[in-house]
């Protein structure tokens, strides 16, 4: 029996409501879609460097909502230290109130559950939800289909958000097996900010597969600050797909950081609708024995005078893979887009492998697009200085490659986050100074 | 300021002629007794019938690529012509014998076969439609022990050659148009350069489509030998007229130790009209294998054609062997190109370079699709590649698709890609100094070609700038 069948027989047998309702429809069509679809295989040009195999030759049953025993405790190490942030916790894909705690939003922001959305907002979710995520992609369709719970953040015409959301989704050993579909939406009127992290991580979830969807929709003048954190367990298998569409004189800033799951597989597309825009999507990735890591990007042109600028970085140690598919298309109508995008890999594994792949689709004439990618080693004449200073060899290529890394972590705004994930790397990178 | 930039993408075809000529074709079709056909009248032996037999059940089983981005409608394969050539031709002892209509068809493209009248430095094989109509300066090569011949002689007199290399860089399963051509391929030119021979002249080839429904596949085998170097100038032309026509040709060029390759080509075919209507679809397969501390260098201007589906490689098999990849490809009106190249290292410290120039206008679609592989015992490689495109008019695009496959941590790599328009104020920093507009223009394209330009042997930049329009002079290194 094929993988899609069994997915179609676990989601006949999950009970819910009449198809007449919206959500039900949608979660049908999207059963449909993916059974349409079936899972990517290398043949696709998506996927051309990314075999989805270990997913798809397994069925992971949607994970199960027994309560945790998880405390706060244990998650404290994730949540970056600062107590002022709003956090929301789900544990195998289910949210924990006793460990989520919010701060004092202001009256009129919304940050809900699923659950709480459906009876607080069902007009909202039912206007946007799904009309943003690329619904055509298997792993989209999947996520619709399985969707159990997630958030929903409104902010307001011209509220700026002051602290951060952060959702943490963390697993334990009951995920073993399992899979998740975690979904968000989040909803930026006209001049409203805010900021958003979300962590994906375990403590001992074994081999589960976390597949991810969130949609944001950055309105006129507003800006959303999107980071994704992707620490998942060694054995698991992480897919997440951001689709962002933006207004006129927006900002949407995204950044993924990744050095979780044996096999990953990160989308982040932004729709350029109004004119005027700004995004910028950046990204490192950080692996090491056989690890596997794609990050696709897709930033659309469709509306005149915006900006893209993206940078992502790879370090890859051991047999690791990493892939990166960075594609730019300007619309006819997008004259004066202006579109900048690299692209770094240092290779340090003997047997480590890259495949990189920066594409530009460029229809209007009046535009500046450029996209650069190297794939190299260490410095040679930056090691030789260092040497010459008196730094032994290997504290060189710790120091020049906990450097590489770190220039891209600069651009995040988000000081506590660059600072805890600066750390992250200087532990993986930075052996203790010899007493 | 736009109708001049117009004017001068939008030179009219000159080289749309008729040659009125009786030509001896086989009937439409492509079957299995079409290729034996073919096989028969070039008197071909037996291995080659059978290799050609094999390319056409392979080829069978084959689909047409569709990945490429350019669209064109579908392609009726029994419907084309699949061997045609002039009546008038028949083994000559000299070119004296040339049928005066094919001669002066050459002289009209500019290529005299006259060998009193020749270009200097230049030898000549001229192909028209399936065959070869002659070559020049064959005696002067002979001296150095050079061969250069069309590939239905090189057949019959240095079978064992073309056994040993043919398909050898270009397998006969390669691809759907490589298993075309291999089934039923015509003519072509064969080059070898024997072992330490540094070429005396310049070797060029000349294709010509003649025939109204008439594919050409011809076939292209280039032999440098240990220490050997040649230099290879190919330039193609043909009539206009309202139907597709097909050419779907392979280039294998093998370079051994120590030698070196040099392949430019003006690539012309008749582009269609301005409504799309007509014009060459170029499926090519272009391929080098690179040995120990040799270099193949392929240059190739692409102006014409309706559709161009191309990709030039080298395999870099030897160790501290180099490729290099240096393209203008222009697209106007409705015409469509999908080029660039492959370069795969195995061998240690290998190089390549790649530089692309991409010029769009009118309603073109330009796509580069290059592809660097180094494979993980490839240690050392290098590679830089520079594409770049320029847009004229907003109907056009421009499209980059860079694969970049690296298996090996010594690698250095590479890569960057552009795309602008030309600059108003380039414009009118020109014209400030006393230029027109024109002017500035065929400036500023000249310097955007200049790189690859300047690769090119004499004769061939100064074909590549009239190809343009526009004027070179002073900016050809």
């Amino acid at each position: 029996m094929s993988a899609h069948s069994n997915y179609r027989e676990l989601f006949d047998t999950a009970k819910r409501g009449g198809a007449k309702d919206w959500l039900p429809h949608l979660k049908i069509a999207a059963i449909e879609q993916f059974e349409a679809v079936g899972f990517p295989t290398t043949r696709d040009e998506d996927w051309h460097f990314t075999s989805v195999t270990p997913i798809a030759e397994r069925t992971f049953r949607p994970a199960r909502s027994s309560g945790t025993t998880l405390t706060a405790e244990d998650i404290a190490r994730f949540t970056y230290g600062q107590e002022d942030w709003h956090l929301l916790v789900f544990v195998n894909g289910r949210y924990e109130p006793a460990l989520s705690s919010f701060a004092t939003l202001d009256a009129e922001v919304q940050v809900m559950t699923f659950g709480e959305a459906l009876k607080e907002a069902p007009e909202l979710l039912a206007e946007r939800l799904g009309t943003l995520a690329p619904a055509q992609q298997a792993f989209t369709a999947l996520n619709t289909a399985f969707m159990a719970d997630g958030v929903v953040i409104h902010v307001p015409k011209g509220v700026a958000l002051e602290a951060p959301i952060h959702i943490l989704y963390v697993t334990d050993a009951q995920a073993s097996g399992a899979s998740l579909h975690p979904r968000t939406l989040v909803i930026a009127e006209r001049s409203a900010q805010a900021t958003l992290i979300e962590t994906f991580t375990t403590l001992g979830g074994g081999a589960y597969f976390t597949n991810h969807v969130a949609e944001v929709v950055v309105g006129d003048n507003a800006r959303v600050d999107h980071y994704k954190v992707q620490r998942e367990g060694a054995e698991a298998f992480h897919v997440g797909t951001t689709q962002a569409t933006q207004g006129r004189d927006s900002i949407y800033h995204a950044f993924t950081f990744t050095t979780g799951a044996q096999l990953s597989r990160t989308n982040v597309y932004s729709k350029l609708l109004g004119t005027n825009a700004e995004v910028r999507l950046n990204g490192l990735y950080s692996l090491e024995e056989a690890q596997h890591a794609d990050n696709q990007t897709f930033v659309e042109h469709i509306a005149p005078a915006c900006s893209s600028r993206e940078v992502y970085k790879g370090i890859l140690d051991g047999s690791s893979h990493g892939v990166f598919n960075g594609k730019v298309y300007v619309d006819p109508q997008a004259q004066q887009t202006d579109g900048k995008q690299t692209n770094h890999t240092l290779l340090i594994g003997d047997a480590a492998r890259v495949d990189t792949k920066p594409q530009l689709e460029i229809f209007a004439d009046d535009v500046k697009c450029t996209h650069g990618a190297t794939v190299g080693r260490l410095d040679e004449l930056a090691q030789f200085y260092m040497k010459s200073r008196g730094i032994g060899a290997e504290r060189t290529r710790a120091l020049l490659t906990y450097a590489f890394a770190a220039e891209v972590l600069e651009l995040i705004e988000l000081e506590p986050l660059k600072l805890a994930l600066e750390g992250l790397l200087f532990e993986r990178f930075i052996p203790p100074e010899p007493v | 300021m736009s109708s001049q930039i117009e004017s001068l993408v939008n030179k009219e075809y000159q080289y749309g002629f008729v040659t009125d000529i009786e030509s001896d074709a086989i009937p439409p079709g492509l079957t299995e007794e079409t290729v034996r056909q073919i096989s028969t009248r070039k008197n071909e032996p037996q291995w080659l019938l059978d290799w050609r037999l094999k390319a056409f059940k392979r080829w069978q089983s084959m689909t047409e690529p569709r990945w490429p981005n350019v669209t064109y409608g579908v392609i009726d394969y029994q419907a084309q012509t699949y061997y045609s050539a002039p009546k008038s031709v028949k083994p000559l002892q000299s070119l004296d014998e040339v049928d005066p209509e094919l001669l002066k068809t050459y002289e009209k493209l500019g290529i005299s076969l006259n060998e009193q009248k020749r270009l200097s430095g230049v030898a000549v094989d001229a192909i028209f439609d399936s065959v070869s109509v002659g070559t020049t300066m064959k005696e002067e090569l002979k001296k150095h022990g050079v061969i250069f011949c069309s590939f239905g002689e090189a057949v019959l007199e240095h079978p064992e050659l073309v056994q040993k290399y043919l398909g050898s860089v270009v397998p006969y399963s390669d691809n759907f148009f490589a298993a075309l051509n291999s089934a039923v391929f015509s003519d072509g030119s064969f080059v070898y350069i024997p072992k330490g021979v540094r070429c005396p002249l310049e070797l060029s080839t000349y294709f010509r489509i003649n025939a109204a429904d008439t594919g050409q596949f011809e076939r292209t085998l280039i032999v440098a030998d240990e220490g050997a170097s040649v230099s290879y100038l190919e330039g193609c032309t043909a009539p206009k007229r309202s139907t597709n026509q097909l050419h779907a040709a392979v280039v294998e060029i093998v370079a051994l130790d120590n030698a070196q390759v040099k392949y430019s080509t003006v690539q012309n075919w008749y582009a269609g009209d301005k409504d799309g209507v007509g014009g060459i679809y170029n499926f090519v397969t272009k391929r080098g294998k690179a040995f120990t501390n040799s270099k193949i260098s392929w240059t190739q201007v692409e102006t014409g054609s309706a559709i161009t589906w191309k990709y030039p490689s080298v395999i870099l098999q030897g160790d501290n062997s180099t490729g290099e990849f240096y393209s203008v490809a222009v697209v106007n009106n409705k015409q469509q190109a999908d080029t660039g190249t492959k370069m795969i290292h195995i061998g240690k410290n290998t190089k390549s370079t790649i530089i692309s120039k991409g010029i769009s206008a009118g309603h073109g679609q330009n796509s580069y699709r290059g592809q660097v592989k180094v494979l993980p015992k490839a240690t050392g490689a290098r590679n830089y590649t520079q594409c770049d495109s320029m847009l004229i008019g907003n109907q056009c695009g421009a499209h980059t698709f860079p694969y970049i496959e690296v298996g090996n941590n010594t690698a250095t790599l590479e890569h960057e890609a552009s795309t602008s328009k030309i600059g108003e104020d380039q414009i009118f920093y020109c014209k400030q100094r006393g230029l027109n507009a024109e002017h500035a223009i065929s400036l500023i394209v000249a310097g955007f070609c200049k790189e690859v330009f300047k690769e090119l042997p004499m004769e061939f930049a100064l074909e590549a700038q009239q190809l343009l329009g526009i004027s070179l002079e002073g900016s050809v290194g």
